[in-house]
């Protein structure tokens, strides 16, 4: 390999493929963690703690409550978040890509 | 009561603001319909809009067609009769877009294809694979006909009280297999995001004025607590107790008849609807919870990763002008229908206090329809704005059904006449063949979904679609979620898994469906094996991982027939369009059999 590949080989080496899919799908994935550790652990404390998820908060249980009101918004603030990392993490290759040969189109 | 003999007859019992309310809405979308007709010309234009549509008017065109009969009316109905756990349908039928936004929306749009057939053979370079991809749209395209069609026809039994279930089933369905023949997805467009803001006004409205009247939806909820059972009818004096020095309005409940759950049972998780199968086997209510624990669990992912695979929501994600769009768009559809998700439940809850008589009936006159007709109990308070309210929900129950069947027709329709004629049976054909076998195809699947439709009254229309979804979460999402992040997949894996899962699901669904329908008698079989009927009912559990474990086995068998230019492909799906792979990638493409 040469020291300095041009943009065109760096590109389309191995390497740049992989660090562009694992930047990618680790965002993808902490994002899902999160939604998933709240979806699936309602249905636990359903069941674990019965008691605790039927107190009454403005006449709705606790459980009422979360799935049928605050759910909602829990989710746009993950969705919120991963947008706008995921269009910083794509400018950000791009400027690399394009910082190895500034001549390059654009 | 017979059918009625004379045209007049029709009318009998009719209220003429609902009639008009809902005969506005449907010539407004056919008028739309007829209009866009007029300026999409070109084959582009009726498959994916010309690809150019921008953030607002596509989340909204998309939100407009994802909102189905099972969202307006479904939803609504089976939180009235199951109570809490049909709460988990709105939710996840709104959140299944995060994992479509993490995992597929981006990647999908930039390795442009027009349809998931179209994406299933350029990233395997295989036509034998579209096929198989071809019969899942079609799968899960019908089965998510037939809750529309139910919609419909319990929409047209609810307005013309004299008119058959399968007449209404009938009437609406010619309409808009009419409309979308001529109109294409153009139209749709327009007609879809237009349709998303009538069925949120439509819920909202009634929503806040039935509130403001009979108490707060909080307060509704707070009266089941099983200490009211008693048939009284008013509980205001120990709920203004209790609820504060000025509870203003005291929170009326009719006496629930005797098919309704009970109080505890319906507020609490773990009610009827999950327990149903192990209650069936007469199992004690302890034993009876780590069953509905797994139903709960399997239904969640049937929804969520279903929500991922629908075919007619997929395709939308080609008409963003890039992948930074797609994404935006996704965020935006899920503000608009989480938005819209709140209200269903409410009509639900407030149904279960002020119009319990529903519990007892069945079929189109059952719970199915108390988003109709809840708005009505307002009448009793004289003038006509419980009639006017009703009217609204009519309407936006006509652009529900409407918008999600014009949408599934036109994906449904692209399946068979972009992959099955245009490229199988009669590549050469010209761009003039090509619409006409669009036309033809419409009709073929509208008529099919008709006939469909007129036989599942009896089935709930929100459980149905939850099928629909479990078709689609065993076979379209593990086949996206695994194509695009592991470059190790084959098509012989991906289609062994695809159709594993896929075909797993559809078969527990029908013989579901068929036992329900009391077509084929399991009854004897269910009450035996209450662990088996809820792996049938809600299959997710175990197909998605059937699903993808058959494709990480086989494609590690064929690892040889990896794609050679595999690495290119991963680059189109995942590098910023900015690098301008994909112009190389349909070059290289072109000029020979990759490197």
């Amino acid at each position: 390999m040469s020291p300095s590949p041009s943009p065109q080989e760096r590109v389309h080496s191995e390497e740049f493929l992989h660090t562009l899919m694992r930047r990618q799908l680790k965002l993808s994935v902490i994002c899902a963690a999160t939604f998933l550790v709240v979806l699936l652990g309602l249905p636990l404390a359903n069941y674990w703690a019965p008691a605790l998820m039927a107190t009454r908060i403005a006449g709705f249980t606790l459980s009422w409550l979360i799935l049928g009101v605050l759910f909602f918004p829990a989710v746009w603030a993950i969705s919120w978040y991963f947008i706008r990392r995921s269009i910083w993490l794509e400018n950000d290759e791009v400027a690399q890509v394009q910082a190895a040969q500034p001549e390059v189109k654009q | 009561m017979s059918a009625p003999a004379l045209p007049l007859a029709l009318f009998a019992g009719v209220d003429l603001w609902i009639f008009a309310c809902s005969f506005v809405t449907v010539i407004i979308t056919i008028w739309m319909g007829f209009r866009s007709a007029r300026t999409s010309k070109t084959a582009s234009d009726f498959f994916v809009a010309g690809r150019s549509v921008s953030v607002g008017w596509n989340a909204s065109a998309i939100s407009g067609e994802y909102l189905s009969a099972a969202s307006f009316m479904g939803v609504a109905g089976m939180v009235m009769s199951s109570g809490y756990d049909a709460l988990w349908y709105p939710v996840c039928y709104a959140c299944g877009y995060l994992f479509l936004l993490l995992f597929i929306a981006g990647p999908l749009r930039r390795f442009g294809a027009y349809t998931i057939p179209d994406f299933a053979e350029g990233r395997y370079d295989s036509p034998v694979f579209r096929k198989i991809a071809v019969c899942f749209v079609l799968f899960i395209g019908f089965f998510y006909t037939m809750p529309q069609m139910k919609g419909a026809g319990t929409t047209l039994a609810y307005i013309f009280p004299g008119l058959p279930y399968w007449v209404g089933v009938v009437l609406v369905g010619a309409v808009i297999t009419l409309n979308v023949a001529l109109g294409g997805m153009k139209g749709i467009t327009l007609v879809q995001a237009v349709q998303y803001w009538i069925k949120l006004f439509a819920i909202c409205v009634p929503v806040f004025v039935l509130m403001s009247v009979y108490g707060f939806y909080g307060r509704h909820v707070e009266v089941n607590d099983g200490r009211s059972i008693a048939p009284a009818v008013g509980l205001s004096a120990p709920l203004a107790a209790a609820g504060g020095p000025e509870a203003p309005i005291a929170i009326l409940r009719k006496p629930l008849g005797e098919k309704a759950p009970a109080d505890l049972a319906w507020v609490s998780p773990f009610g009827p609807l999950t327990t149903k199968a192990a209650k069936t086997a007469g199992l004690s209510a302890e034993q009876a919870r780590p069953y509905s624990l797994l139903y709960t669990y399997s239904l969640i992912i049937a929804l969520v990763c279903g929500t991922a695979g629908l075919p007619h929501i997929l395709v939308r994600f080609y008409t963003n002008p890039d992948g930074v769009a797609a994404k935006k768009t996704t965020m935006w559809v899920m503000i608009l229908i989480g938005v819209f998700y709140v209200f269903p439940p409410v009509f639900g809850v407030l149904g279960r206090d002020l119009l319990p008589e529903l519990y007892a009936a069945t079929g189109a006159k059952g719970t199915d329809k108390i988003v109709l007709e809840l708005p009505r109990v307002l009448n009793e308070h004289g003038g006509v704005w419980g009639s006017v309210l009703s009217g609204i929900t009519c309407a936006g129950a006509f652009a529900a059904f409407m918008s999600t069947f014009s949408g599934l027709l036109v994906s449904m329709t692209g399946a068979l006449a972009h992959d099955v004629y245009g490229r199988m049976l009669r590549p050469k054909s010209s761009a003039a063949e090509r619409m006409f076998a669009f036309k033809i195809s419409a009709v073929v699947i509208g008529a099919i979904a008709i006939g469909l439709g007129a036989q599942v009254e009896q089935l709930q229309i929100n459980f149905m679609v939850g099928q629909a979804f479990a078709i689609a979460a065993a076979s379209y999402f593990p086949l996206l979620f695994m194509s695009v992040w592991w470059r190790g997949m084959t098509m012989q894996g991906a289609a062994t898994g695809m159709l594993g899962g896929g075909l797993a699901a559809l078969a527990c669904t029908t013989i579901i469906n068929l036992s329900d329908l009391k077509i084929v008698d399991l009854a004897a079989f269910w009450k035996v094996n209450p662990l088996l009927r809820i792996l049938c009912e809600q299959p997710a559990i175990w197909t998605v991982p059937l699903a993808i474990g058959l494709m990480i086995g086989v494609s590690k068998l064929t690892a040889a027939t990896i794609p050679s230019d595999i690495r290119m492909k991963m680059l189109v799906l995942h590098a910023p369009e900015k690098l301008g792979l994909k112009q190389e990638y349909i070059q290289e493409h072109s000029a020979g059999a990759g490197h």
